[in-house]
């Protein structure tokens, strides 16, 4: 075990290491000047020159990037160019609505797709089975951002239920949490689809193992074999594919937060984009990959923890 | 062949059409603004509607479709064009320090978040159609590199490969010749199901304004417009959602179907 963990965290240390230099690769291979990209056309070389100065630009690449990750890892993120703060604060006041919203988006996903893969394979072929089935065909299809437009036109506009976007702050949790849940819902639905049909043929390979034979033959009922036995470990396979989803959910609510206004991460990178401000689009781009990377690790060992048959094959 | 297979293949085939007719005949020009008729219903002139600026958005849908396909279909032939050789390269050279290196290389791509590096990829080099498909295509490469590499790697096994290897066939005509063949059905199947996954992508950019742009017409552009006129006119929003509906759901179902149809075994990957 403790050889599985060191590998896993080379490879963590190693795809951080490479996320970074990518990152800030791709900020410094804009054409031209950054300087002169974010001030735009009309600036004068005397004020490019003078934020050229304040960016550091002057400096050799090198040092900029060591610059860049040792602030990153003192937690120090930089200035941001046009809110004229550091950009840890920034971050600060968006990601208590970007995180809670993939978290609650992640609950929501797993409260749906836990019965309805476990129904599904309990009753494999009929009805129930097929409806299920066809559901989640639609639900791996929608596209989030325009099912969040949907659920805003419906509970929104029509019925009135939900705001159609904002966000109140977490002074009022209730009303906080109320802002989020179209989002959510929009966000958790087609992660859903996926985690139900990963969770209904997981179910189905275990029900064709041995040990449910012998559960059965020992005279439990379906039911109980199912419950008891079969669950429990369909839900090794499940455990990963819910690491990856919240990536995608922490991604994905990018977008969605365009949809519903919500002042997150994502509305942080689109504003900091059209305000040419790349330190905070670098920074914002490197927490969120730092995140899912780390996310990813930390899936890797709990599920190395779980089955000790992989702690051996990595 | 199954139920899926063909309901998926005449969705598909709708799209393709659809898209094909585009070039030669769209109901209405879709660049001269028509403000009087703006925001109108489906009726006999405008099957679908108008949009904002009086525009026919059947003819949008139309013209939005050739730019789905195209930049779907150009993103997978990349991740196919460079991830298909480098599993094949990995697996003949499966356990040497170039394997190791391509797959560490493909776990990496892979723990990105692919649509957070589009993103800044689009906001880099500035948003257009061809960026959204370098962004796309990137991360369609590990997929085809990991499953090649896994469906070769066992090929390798067998007496035929053994066969090919005595009578002194290099281990790259071995893999062009031998392996391939026998591995392309499953990249078909898996390309139907990174295709689905182009076409979403490729609305999302589009939506948030890092796709293609004015005037080039695109399915996730119009939903953008849309979003503000939502409570006025439904259909704005509704039409161009059910085509990327439909069309992913075709992709899909076709994807399914071919799997069954070609070789029951065989596994795809879905993220």
């Amino acid at each position: 075990m403790i050889r599985y963990v060191l590998g896993r965290l080379t490879s963590l240390i190693v795809s951080l290491i490479v996320a970074s230099i990518v990152i800030f690769a791709v900020i410094e291979v804009i054409p031209g000047d950054p300087a002169a990209f974010m001030l735009g056309v009309n600036a004068r070389p005397d004020t490019i020159a003078a934020l050229r100065a304040e960016m550091g630009l002057d400096q050799p690449l090198i040092t900029r990037y060591l610059a860049w990750v040792t602030g990153l890892l003192q937690g120090d993120f930089g200035q941001s160019w046009t809110y004229k703060t550091p950009v840890a604060d920034l971050i600060n006041d968006r990601i208590w609505v970007s995180l809670p919203l993939a978290v609650y988006a992640l609950i929501l996903s797993t409260l749906i797709a836990f019965p309805a893969g476990i129904y599904a394979a309990s009753r494999r072929g009929d009805a129930g089975d097929v409806t299920i089935m066809g559901a989640t065909q639609l639900g791996v299809a929608i596209p989030n951002f325009w099912f969040a437009m949907i659920l805003v036109l419906i509970f929104a506009i029509n019925l009135r239920w939900f705001s159609a976007g904002g966000f109140p702050g977490w002074g009022d949790p209730l009303q906080a949490i109320k802002a989020l849940t179209l989002p959510a819902i929009a966000l958790a639905l087609p992660q859903a689809a996926i985690l139900a049909r990963v969770m209904r043929s997981s179910l189905l390979d275990m029900l064709g193992e041995d040990f449910i034979r012998t559960a059965r033959a020992k005279g439990l009922s379906r039911r109980q074999a199912l419950w008891r036995h079969a669950v429990r470990n369909a839900l090794i396979p499940v455990l990963t594919i819910i690491g990856l989803q919240f990536s995608f959910l922490l991604a994905g609510g990018i977008i969605i937060e365009q949809v519903f206004f919500l002042p997150g991460l994502g509305r942080l990178i689109f504003q900091s984009i059209s305000a040419r401000d790349l330190i905070v689009v670098e920074s914002v781009v490197m927490l969120l990959v730092f995140t899912v990377i780390v996310v990813n690790f930390l899936v890797d060992l709990a599920y190395a923890a779980v089955d000790p048959r992989l702690r051996t094959k990595a | 062949m199954s139920r899926n297979l063909i309901i998926g293949s005449l969705l598909t085939a709708l799209f393709i059409l659809l898209a094909a007719v585009s070039f030669v005949w769209t109901p209405a020009d879709i660049e001269t603004l028509d403000i009087q008729a703006r925001l109108q219903t489906p009726n006999a002139t405008h099957l679908l509607g108008t949009d904002h600026f009086g525009r026919d958005i059947l003819s949008m849908i139309m013209m939005g479709a050739r730019t789905s396909i195209a930049v779907a279909l150009v993103a997978v032939g990349i991740g196919m064009a460079i991830g298909i050789p480098l599993g094949l390269l990995a697996a003949a050279r499966h356990g040497s320090l170039l394997d190791e290196l391509i797959m560490r290389g493909n776990d990496l791509v892979f723990a990105f978040p692919s649509l957070v590096i589009a993103i800044l990829i689009t906001a880099v080099f500035g948003a257009s159609a061809v960026n959204a498909i370098i962004a796309i295509g990137i991360f369609n490469i590990p997929v085809f590199a990991r499953l090649t590499r896994g469906a070769a790697l066992p090929l390798w096994e067998r007496d035929f490969i053994l066969a090919a290897r005595v009578s002194g066939k290099s281990a790259t005509r071995i893999s062009v010749e031998h392996i391939l063949p026998n591995i392309i059905n499953l990249m078909i199947v898996q390309g139907t199901i990174q295709f689905s996954l182009g076409i979403l992508a490729e609305a999302a950019l589009s939506y948030i304004g890092l796709g293609a742009q004015p005037p080039t017409a695109s399915w996730g552009r119009m939903l953008a417009d849309a979003q503000t006129l939502v409570s006025i006119a439904p259909h704005t929003a509704l039409v161009p959602g059910f085509a990327i509906l439909l069309m992913v759901l075709g992709l899909n179902l076709m994807g399914d179907g071919l799997r069954d149809w070609l070789d029951p075994r065989i596994r795809v990957v879905r993220t």
